[in-house]
């Protein structure tokens, strides 16, 4: 109890809050001005290439919005303390669950779609249920889960299209009203940027402002402790795990009836950078602790740097550099804010 | 002074290993009653025991007269028997209202506005902790920003606020400093005036005789005995709690087998 000593005085104390209270601020500010010195780098490196011209702002605002659809929820479950690894084979097979009725059995569009959520609540739930059951980390668990997605997929794939792609999707989706939502502009705006938006208004409301989000700050903080206090705490990680699984379906969906046709291969690694956008927004790799609106912004720092290096004509494989440069400095303030915040601990 | 709890002729086995044998004791309203004993004495078994974590082998408790079988620590919790543990686990990030309100939120609005009412949680949190005699500087704060005696006396008011009437608190002041471990042992006389029923769990037989009304003392597993607070000084105590092995007579039989 380092703390002991100077606490006669009121002053102490005072001057250690106000310190806080920066700190607490600046941990969403970090990938707010982080945003804004990435904006303002290539502004000035690749402005008149492109990346400033109306097309150019939309082309890295739907690799933002496409990413921050999956980092939103990604960033919700590690605010409550877990990982899912299997985002990116959840893509696939959500991609396939949607494109193989409609193409190979001439089911319409929406019932496709319909299946391919109902397929994630399932796989969520699974998940959820996995981990609550086994106590076992969910790095492990939904590694397992990201190995065998993915391979049941291909299996399926294969075994009904005897392919491992399944193109022409586009000409039977036409009119069809649920698959509307997920192609096209809204007023000029790509609807995958709608998506992100609402859903990152969401995420933040039911994270600030509803006794859901309370309880994910619980259990991420501390499961046991959170129980004793009546958090339904299984009930809250399956929820979360259901939440990763339908935000991937929402990707496949809009990447699907937009491009018109599925691929096994689809969304590798989405999972990591979806953790590296929620983790630069400022979440906390151990739980109870991060913001949906950070992560936007963590997004948006993604869909700029990968967009912009294209503009400069830089070659692209330096994006990866930056990308893990950038996810090393965020860890680093991250940690930073969490050891001053639990200092009086030591 | 009503009887909250009664446990008659209490028991529970690990395998071979009894923990607990033949324990029979009461737990009144507005009492503090010190729960004290060496190591494997058995106190952590029967507090888990009263507070639903395990079920007893052998006996039975009474719960206000009437017999009562707890499933888990919720169903002791909705009798109004709440646990405060030694390590606080909460976020020390969150804040010190969202730590009050935890698993309690108070909401307001309707079906998909319904959404919860902070500043009606930071009301409470503020008032609460005033009325136990704590001046929150911010309930917006981060938890963190707390002592450690503040935050034991946070999850003392919380659980009192939301209709504990028998607390168990286990080893609330092992980790603090004087000053801490004062402010919250007042807050435990507090608890008591309101009404409350308090189980004392400790080492330190100083802080058990600053607040205790009587004791209830472990020994391997069994009752060792029940003492009024008059009936015994510190000095009896420590020796009551250690048995027959006192700690000079440790270190002599230590010395002893040493030279041989």
């Amino acid at each position: 109890m380092s703390r002991e000593f100077g606490n006669s005085g009121a002053d102490e104390r005072v001057r250690h809050i106000s310190l806080f209270r920066r700190l607490m601020s600046r941990s969403e500010l970090g990938a707010v001005s982080g945003a804004v010195l990435v904006f303002a780098f290539f502004s000035i490196v690749a402005g008149d290439q492109g990346f400033l011209s109306f097309p150019g702002i939309l082309s890295w605002m739907e690799v933002s919005a496409q990413l921050g659809i999956l980092a939103g929820a990604a960033a919700l479950l590690m605010i409550g303390g877990e990982f899912d690894l299997s985002i990116g084979s959840m893509i696939a097979a959500a991609g396939m669950a949607i494109a193989i009725p409609i193409v190979e059995f001439g089911w319409p569009p929406w019932a496709a779609i319909l299946l391919a959520f109902v397929l994630a609540l399932a796989i969520g739930y699974a998940n959820g249920t996995i981990v609550n059951r086994t106590g076992l980390p969910s790095f492990i668990v939904t590694l397992a889960g990201l190995f065998i997605l993915r391979g049941a997929t291909i299996g399926f794939t294969r075994l009904i299209t005897g392919r491992t792609q399944v193109p022409g999707v586009k000409r039977f989706t036409e009119g069809d009203p649920v698959a509307q939502l997920f192609t096209g502009n809204m007023h000029g705006i790509p609807v995958s940027v709608c998506w992100w938006l609402a859903l990152a208004a969401a995420a933040t409301w039911l994270l600030l402002r509803t006794r859901f989000g309370n309880w994910v700050f619980g259990v991420g903080g501390d499961s046991d402790s959170a129980r004793n206090m009546g958090v339904p705490v299984e009930r809250v990680r399956i929820l979360l795990f259901m939440g990763t699984a339908v935000a991937a379906t929402i990707f496949a969906a809009l990447q699907v009836l937009d491009f018109g046709s599925a691929d096994v291969n689809r969304g590798q690694l989405k999972e990591f950078e979806a953790i590296i956008a929620a983790v630069i927004g400022g979440c906390l790799l151990t739980g109870g602790y991060g913001s949906a609106i950070g992560t936007v912004f963590g997004a948006l720092i993604f869909g700029m740097a990968q967009q912009g290096i294209f503009f400069t004509g830089v070659n692209t494989d330096w994006f990866k550099v930056f990308l893990g440069g950038t996810l090393l400095v965020a860890v680093m303030f991250n940690n930073y804010v969490y050891r001053r915040a639990t200092r009086s601990e030591d | 002074m009503d009887v909250l709890v009664e446990a008659r002729r209490l028991g529970r086995r690990f395998g071979k290993v009894i923990a607990l044998r033949e324990v029979s004791l009461t737990i009144s309203s507005a009492e503090v009653v010190g729960l004290l004993g060496d190591n494997g004495a058995g106190k952590s078994t029967l507090i888990k025991i009263l507070s639903g974590v395990l079920r007893p082998s052998e006996g039975m408790l009474l719960w206000e007269g009437r017999e009562a079988r707890f499933e888990s620590p919720r169903d002791a919790l909705d009798r109004g028997i709440a646990t405060v543990h030694q390590h606080l686990a909460v976020q020390p990030l969150l804040s010190v209202a969202r730590n009050f309100i935890l698993g309690r939120e108070p909401e307001r609005g309707w079906g998909p506005f319904r959404r919860l009412d902070m500043r009606r949680a930071r009301a409470i949190t503020e008032a609460e902790m005033a009325r136990m005699g704590i001046d929150l500087r911010d309930p917006a704060q981060p938890l963190g920003t707390m002592s450690g005696g503040e935050r034991q006396c946070l999850a003392i008011a919380r659980a009192l606020y939301f209709g504990a009437r028998l607390l168990i608190l286990d080893e609330p002041t092992s980790a603090l400093g004087v000053k801490q471990a004062a402010l919250v042992l007042r807050f435990i006389r507090q608890a008591r005036e309101e009404g409350v029923g308090v189980v004392l769990v400790t080492h330190n037989v100083h802080h058990a005789h600053a607040v205790a009304d009587r004791y209830i003392i472990l020994e391997r597993g069994r009752l060792r005995g029940t003492f009024q607070r008059a009936e015994v000084g510190t000095g009896e105590l420590l020796d009551l709690m250690a048995g027959a092995s006192t700690l000079e007579a440790e270190l002599a039989g230590r010395a002893r087998s040493d030279s041989t």
